[in-house]
């Protein structure tokens, strides 16, 4: 039965998408400047206004400097002429000496030209804007470079993936983390099992699977078995807890040290690199309408685990042992079990993130993960979830994962030295938390 | 609606030369959408205990935290012999001598008496505690008092009449001139109860001020020197105790004359239902038979401690019993945990909602469906529509009163937050009911809805075990009475028309 949220309720649960809205506005201002399109996008514009400004068949070169881009600019430009018409009378790419060079060549072949088609850089170059005076035989072709608008640096498309990219680690553990601190408890383990994660899955390619030429299957199977290890690692905390009641704090604090110690005994405190190119799948991969695969499976996952919270049962029990265990249980919620759940959950989900970390670095060390336990609570935090316990909201981390991103990514581009960022970001945390505390006061 | 008129005493002392120790004018105080006090007025003298009577949500809560200083009033005047205060907080409240001990006790658990008592004004000498110097004013005290509370105990050692009497001191230390009590005697034994009240007598003489909040009206009758009540934020009545009847206050709280308190039943009383033999644990429970049958009401009673709610808690699975075997219909159950007690069609509402019965800060539907979920579940998914089908169902049969289901449970009164436990039970169609206290701190007239539930149910054949300390209350709707001393049945009462409030007490006593 759909109903209508009233705004009040919809503000308290996902107030902080509001604010993260604000700092990507905020973002978007300071960093709008002047850019210029590059491959395909820019030889589609110049393409268009060569054919604009010159008759047919007209007579046309092609000219790219050899930045990114350039390469397939030229390619594009060259074909698209032909196909129009036009006739191309040499492609360049390279350096001013390159384009001397074929300059010189048509001047002595003695044909006239009718426009140079290219990039931004190339047709700045002081050999293109004083053609007239070295190269007068070839007439006055008209000069045609992409033009240029302005846009935000934050908001350009690769910017935004990349922002994506470097919390998905984060973000898909945080998932684990809400459940756990939802319950009431915490897991300072996640980061440890990063690390143990990512060396376990590098080193049984490395040992097992056959190294740089490891099959697929091998891979997968490598990956599997380290989040399983880790969703093991959680399930023995889930025991401690549940069944010795040891605090979370003090069970996981313990399991922090034994994983990060066991990840540098596996990879004899080196870092595991003898992998195959084809690792790289899952995390620098981009197979779904250019999205990368980490930030489809953390959708993904988000979308499950938002199901899982709100409409499952097991989600309903969640919450009920967060709120009060006892009432809990006199209700015939069965309490251990929620909790190992929980923390087996947040093992595999860290487990899954090492893997993610392993594939975007293409190797595994026992140094990753460090401190992510405590970026990913931030996230948690931020997201409106109470360390008491009992509440909180899935999509509330993802946009606390999100802000915390944001802000890094934003002080990278506006040049913020690194230590500010830090003391900027627990300012931001505590505000995030205030601002929830005074919300709730009301 | 007509009412008997309640006689008003003028509010001006009879010796204008004599201010009254403590008076409110005119208190005005609202919360958002809530007007809970609207113009309230209250008399307190020196040597007298004043009882202030409502249901709850009639405001008298709030009227104590004025009078403490925790809420300052949005208009109206407070004055302590005459003299105008303005509290801005708890302690310039404490400073113009008034003390007020709340239900949930102001004790650092892990504090002494003496500790707690001298909190925040520790007698020090060159910036040390005078440790020695304090424990002989408080055991100077204690003796005075004519009470026994050990000294070198942490307080979450001491038992709640002793935790009482470390408040009660700790006002008298303070030099308090009024004593603001509420609820004192709720989780006292009639034993501790009857000492609390010497106590109060004692102070009441030496010319202390006494406001005393209560919902137990007998007691109102042996201990309060005048009534005020209120209701719906007003005031309604202010007599001398000798000037009302007992159900001449109830008509006054509740605003509507009560035909009578316990409503009457017609249950048959059908073959045993729940058979309970040689339930063990610890010195707790040391070997409890009984058997509840069809339709039949079976009380459990007895003194705080004598093993009441550990039975019922073995009997649902709550703890781990030693020995004992219950049987339901003839089966013997393998009971665990509560959540196989639930499996086999039990149900209990437990002695402390708030602690144990419901997840206060989770919407009244969550609460709700906690125990049903797994019925009301599709390969793991909450089936919401029929959730919704039957909370509104049973919303509407109990008569609970809330503006939206998804409003937190901790918001409403107690009444109603005890209904939407019972709808909970209720909605899972257990056979065998446990109420422990199932009226404790609930206002009148919900108390009697409630106990028409509980006719409902025995009249559809349930079965229902309560357990409860007001003695009229297990008089007033018991078909069968067992009484508990020290773990042990000490006897039963089979005969419930002709008993007395007498004989529970001498077998409670054993």
């Amino acid at each position: 039965m759909p109903e209508p949220m009233k705004p009040a309720r919809w503000l308290a649960d996902y107030g902080m998408i509001l604010v993260l809205v604000l700092l990507c506005a905020f973002f978007s201002a300071v960093t709008y400047s002047e850019q210029s399109p590059t491959g395909e996008a820019a030889a589609r514009q110049v393409v268009e206004a060569v054919l604009k400004a010159v008759p047919k068949g007209a007579r046309v070169l092609v000219v790219a400097s050899d930045q990114p881009g350039d390469a397939v600019f030229a390619a594009r430009v060259e074909r698209d002429l032909t196909a129009a018409g036009a006739r191309v009378l040499a492609t360049v790419t390279g350096e001013p000496r390159n384009a001397r060079e074929a300059l010189q060549k048509i001047q002595s072949a003695g044909g006239s030209m009718d426009a140079i088609a290219a990039t931004r850089v190339a047709g700045g170059w002081r050999l293109i804007t004083d053609l007239a005076s070295d190269f007068s035989s070839l007439g006055s072709p008209r000069v045609i470079t992409p033009a240029s608008y302005r846009w935000p640096n934050f908001l350009k498309s690769e910017n935004l993936l990349n922002i994506a990219n470097q919390i998905a680690v984060i973000a898909i553990v945080a998932i684990g983390m809400t459940l756990v601190i939802i319950t009431g408890g915490i897991d300072l383990s996640v980061g440890s099992l990063i690390a143990l994660s990512a060396v376990l899955a590098a080193g049984f390619i490395r040992d097992q699977a056959g190294g740089m030429s490891a099959s697929t299957g091998g891979m997968v199977l490598g990956c599997l078995l380290a989040i399983v290890v880790c969703g093991a690692v959680g399930g023995f905390s889930g025991l401690m807890i549940t069944r010795f009641a040891i605090p979370p704090f003090i069970v996981t604090l313990a399991m922090m040290l034994v994983g990060s110690g066991l990840a540098y005994i596996l990879a004899q405190g080196q870092s595991i690199y003898q992998i195959p190119d084809s690792f790289v799948w899952l995390g620098r991969g981009a197979d779904l309408f250019g999205l990368p695969n980490a930030v489809v499976l953390l959708l993904v996952l988000y979308a499950l685990a938002q199901v899982l919270m709100s409409r499952m049962k097991l989600g309903r029990y969640l919450y009920a042992v967060g709120g009060n265990a006892e009432a809990a249980r006199l209700s015939g919620v069965p309490v251990r079990r929620v909790l190992l759940f929980a923390y087996v959950a947040s093992g595999l989900l860290a487990g899954l993130g090492g893997v993610i970390m392993a594939s975007q670095l293409k190797s595994g060390s026992p140094t990753y993960g460090n401190m992510y336990e405590l970026y990913v609570i931030a996230a948690v935090v931020v997201g409106g979830t109470s360390l008491s316990g009992g509440e909180g909201r899935m999509l509330g981390t993802l946009t606390g994962a999100f802000t915390i991103a944001v802000i890094q990514n934003g002080m990278n581009l506006t040049n913020v030295e690194s230590y500010t960022q830090k003391v900027v970001l627990g300012l931001v945390i505590l505000g995030a938390v205030l601002l929830d505390k005074l919300r709730q006061a009301r | 609606m007509s009412l008997p008129s309640p006689s008003v005493l003028p509010l001006s002392s009879t010796n204008p030369t004599n201010p009254p120790l403590l008076s409110l004018t005119g208190i005005v105080k609202s919360f958002p959408g809530v007007r809970a006090l609207r113009g309230v007025d209250l008399r307190l003298d020196a040597g007298e205990v004043l009882a202030v009577l409502g249901e709850n949500g009639a405001g008298k809560s709030t009227l104590m935290k004025i009078i403490g200083g925790a809420h300052s009033a949005d208009a109206g005047t407070l004055a302590i012999e005459g003299q105008e205060q303005r509290f801005q907080s708890p302690q310039e409240s404490r400073a113009a001598g008034v003390a007020v001990i709340y239900q949930e006790f102001n004790l650092v658990p892990a504090l002494t008496a003496v500790e707690n008592i001298f909190l925040g004004q520790e007698v020090t000498t060159g910036g040390f505690v005078a440790r020695r110097r304090e424990r002989e004013q408080v055991a100077a005290l204690f003796r005075r008092m004519g009470v026994e509370v050990d000294l070198d105990e942490p307080c979450r050692r001491l038992s709640t009449a002793q935790q009482q009497l470390v408040e009660i001191a700790k006002a008298l230390i303070h030099k308090a001139r009024i004593l603001v009590m509420d609820e004192p005697t709720a989780a006292l034994t009639s034993h501790e109860v009857e000492k609390l009240f010497a106590l109060m007598r004692e102070l009441r003489r030496q010319g202390m001020g006494i406001l005393y909040i209560s919902h137990r009206l007998e007691e109102v009758f042996t201990i309060a020197d005048r009534v005020t009540i209120l209701r719906d934020g007003g005031n309604v009545s202010d007599c001398p105790i000798h000037a009302i009847t007992r159900d001449q206050m109830i008509e006054r709280m509740v605003g509507r004359p009560l035909d009578q308190e316990f409503p009457s039943r017609s249950a048959k009383r059908g073959g045993p239902r729940l058979e309970v033999s040689g339930l063990r644990r610890g010195k707790a429970v040391q070997g409890v038979s009984f058997q509840v049958h069809r339709g039949e009401i079976l009380a459990l009673t007895g003194l705080v401690g004598a093993g009441r709610t550990e039975t019922v808690r073995l009997v649902f699975g709550a703890d781990p019993r030693d020995a004992g075997e219950i049987r339901l219909d003839g089966q013997v159950l393998d009971i665990r945990s509560p959540r196989d007690a639930i499996e086999a069609g039990m149900g209990l509402l437990t002695e402390d909602r708030k602690l144990q019965g419901l997840v206060l800060r989770h919407p009244v539907r969550e609460n709700f469906s906690l125990p049903n979920l797994r019925r009301w579940c599709r390969r793991g998914f909450v089936q919401r529509r029929r959730e919704r089908s039957e909370l509104d169902r049973y919303i509407a049969a109990l008569r609970i009163r809330l503006s939206d289901p998804e409003e937190r449970v901790g918001n409403l009164s107690g009444g109603n937050q005890q209904k939407v436990v019972l709808a909970k039970w209720l909605a899972r169609d257990c056979e065998v009911l446990i109420f422990d206290e199932p009226t404790r701190g609930i206002d009148v007239g919900a108390k009697y809805e409630i106990y028409l539930l509980m006719n409902e149910l025995v009249a559809a054949g349930k079965s229902i075990l309560m357990i409860s300390s007001e003695l009229p209350e297990v008089l007033g709707m018991a078909d069968r009475i067992l009484v508990l001393h020290e773990g042990r049945i000490t006897g039963e009462i089979t005969d419930v028309a002709h008993a007395t409030q007498q004989q529970i007490l001498q077998l409670a006593h054993a």
